[in-house]
């Protein structure tokens, strides 16, 4: 399958990266590279199998729903790169 | 005591105990042997400070009797483990000046149970990677050169620091992580010993994800045995971690009796890949022969959907790896772009991903991000998972008709130079994890030994992949063909 620069465009939208224009093309291209060798997969029969989910027959462990632990406000915040008052700094998200 | 830095684990525990030496000579004697390597660039954060307060508190458990194996012991930490205080950014700029306020699973275990932590170590990208190219801070570079050539090398990846601190001496052990072939890859390539265990057996809370269903820490070391000792200090329950097993742990060093008579031992007739070189044939193939001299049975296998296993890794795990890294937005921690007047959260969502993530980086997450969209799900994602279950099928059938562990090549080829491989198209580097890749696919045990020495002078490691669980017996069957094959050499240090 061949990504055409409209694509790479949609895509980088997507996965929230800034791409500039003058590279659109090149990424297009190694976007279409790396899905013709995945597309490999379309020889194999896969008629009645299910989606691995886990790869360990194991059932996921469960817990109380109770709170374990909490009150790290400084901690949380330590490593933002913009914080005030005890919250997490954003630029302006509603007019 | 010389050369304190060529100490095994099992050495340095048993000359510590004994009181021929102290946690803190070993130590200073790492400390010293990583302030002349920078050349290597395996060390990217070094911690001399932890590191001698460690091996004082050590000492003091050693002198008392009854520490644990890994007291004392100095280690590497690849940087993709979560350390408190000290920087932990999966060599990605995106997480520059990131110093985490906790600290991982596997290395409060292993600070626990005594070892030191000497400081942080050079690796790809968020893991992503098979040469140590794409790290932030650098290559990192292989101890081991070419014959009569000055040529860099590449220590493999993406866990290439551990790899090259380990076989440069500079630490007595490291940890890695293993996605695709992370751990083995780079421990073929200079000459040591590199284990993944089982999915579910070592904790993954507090190592920066990439691949959630495919990411596996595991120790790198000098030989088999250390491989044993360390695991064990790494792995076991951990409630922070939903997929980690509640399974006993058992003495993996205990398991090392060298006995491999009646042991099952498969060859994979699609591990014969086109344009193998004869050296990996040849090195296969003896491996083979030391495994049936020491009893055991080598029986030829098949696994039918080997030849899908790349193109399904490169589906699955850039797709999880999409929503993993979704996580580095500019908020919370690291990078945050300079915004222009006028910029709003989208444009700071964009700019910080675009200055944050590397070439390679952006270019996973966007493939994940498209093999995860609208109308494209069931034909890539999807599809993929089901390739995997067939992929898992193939190793339960011959695991269920009496093979106990599978020898292949660990690569395709020895190591490369750096910068080799820049002008290749991505999956020219992806084809390194050929033999790797099907492991963490269907959630195995796998670990690369080395066991010759290419025309060039390079080291070249077998891969042998065991039961689920079964890391005991793997080891086992590693230990036997560790000491059929005798490999003892070392890079000429140059750095």
């Amino acid at each position: 399958m061949s990504i055409d620069t409209e694509t790479a465009r949609r895509v980088a939208k997507l996965a929230r990266i800034k791409v500039e224009d003058d590279a659109l093309p090149a990424l297009a291209a190694e976007f279409s590279a790396i899905l013709g060798f995945i597309e490999q997969l379309n020889e194999v029969d896969v008629e009645g199998i299910e989606p691995m989910t886990s790869v360990t027959p194991q059932r996921l462990k469960r817990r109380a729903d109770v709170v374990t632990d909490g009150n790290q406000q400084a901690a949380i915040l330590k490593n933002a790169p913009d914080a005030r008052e005890g919250f997490f700094a954003v630029p302006k998200v509603v007019e | 005591m010389t050369e304190l830095t060529k100490l095994t684990i099992a050495g340095a525990r048993d000359a510590m105990r004994n009181g021929d030496t102290t946690s803190a000579e070993i130590t200073n004697a790492c400390l010293t042997a990583i302030e002349g390597a920078d050349a290597l660039g395996a060390f990217v954060h070094k911690t001399p400070e932890i590191a001698a307060a460690q091996a004082a508190a050590a000492d003091v458990r050693i002198k008392a009797g009854d520490a644990p194996d890994m007291c004392g012991i100095p280690l590497g930490i690849k940087d993709l483990f979560c350390t408190k205080g000290v920087p932990s950014q999966a060599a990605s700029r995106i997480l520059e000046g990131f110093r985490p306020e906790y600290e991982s699973t596997v290395t409060t275990q292993l600070f626990d149970a005594g070892a030191v932590m000497l400081g942080k170590l050079n690796m790809d990208e968020f893991a992503m990677g098979s040469s140590n190219e794409t790290s932030v801070y650098g290559n990192a570079v292989n101890p081991w050169r070419r014959g009569g050539d000055d040529a860099a090398l590449t220590p493999g990846g993406s866990s290439g620091g551990s790899a090259s601190a380990v076989a440069a001496d500079l630490c007595l052990a490291a940890t890695g992580t293993d996605t695709g072939g992370s751990i083995r890859q780079p421990a073929a390539f200079v000459g040591i010993t590199g284990l993944k265990p089982t999915y579910g057996r070592v904790s993954r809370w507090g190592i920066v994800a990439f691949a959630s269903s495919l990411d596996q820490a595991g120790p790198m070391t000098k030989d088999v045995r250390d491989a044993a000792i360390m695991l064990k200090a790494m792995c076991g329950h951990d409630p922070k971690d939903s997929t980690s097993a509640d399974i006993p742990v058992p003495d993996f060093e205990a398991a090392l009796t060298g006995d491999i008579k009646g042991k099952v031992i498969g060859i994979p007739k699609e591990y014969r890949i086109d344009g193998m070189p004869e050296e990996i044939g040849k090195l296969w193939a003896d491996g083979a022969a030391m495994l049936k001299d020491a009893g055991a049975i080598i029986k030829d296998i098949s696994l039918p959907h080997t030849k899908y296993a790349l193109p399904a890794y490169y589906v699955i795990a850039p797709a999880e790896a999409s929503s993993n890294l979704a996580r580095y937005d500019g908020v919370r921690f690291g990078h945050r772009a300079k915004l222009a007047a006028g910029d709003g959260i989208t444009e700071m969502y964009e700019k910080t991903r675009a200055e944050g993530f590397g070439a390679e980086v952006q270019r996973r997450v966007m493939v994940g991000t498209y093999v995860l969209s609208a109308g494209f799900y069931d034909a890539y994602y999807n599809r993929a998972r089901r390739v995997r279950a067939l992929i898992k099928q193939d190793f339960d059938r011959v695991f269920a008709d009496g093979v106990d562990a599978i020898l292949t090549p660990a690569t395709p080829s020895a190591a490369f130079g750096l910068g080799e491989m820049t002008n290749a198209d991505p999956i020219q580097m992806y084809l390194n994890d050929v033999f790797t890749v099907t492991v963490n696919l269907a959630g195995l045990p796998g670990i690369a030994v080395p066991t010759g020495i290419d025309v060039q002078g390079l080291p070249l490691g077998l891969q042998l992949i065991g039961r689920p669980w079964e890391e005991g017996d793997l080891l086992n069957v590693a230990y036997a063909l560790e000491r059929a094959a005798g490999f003892v050499a070392k890079p000429q240090k140059w750095w």
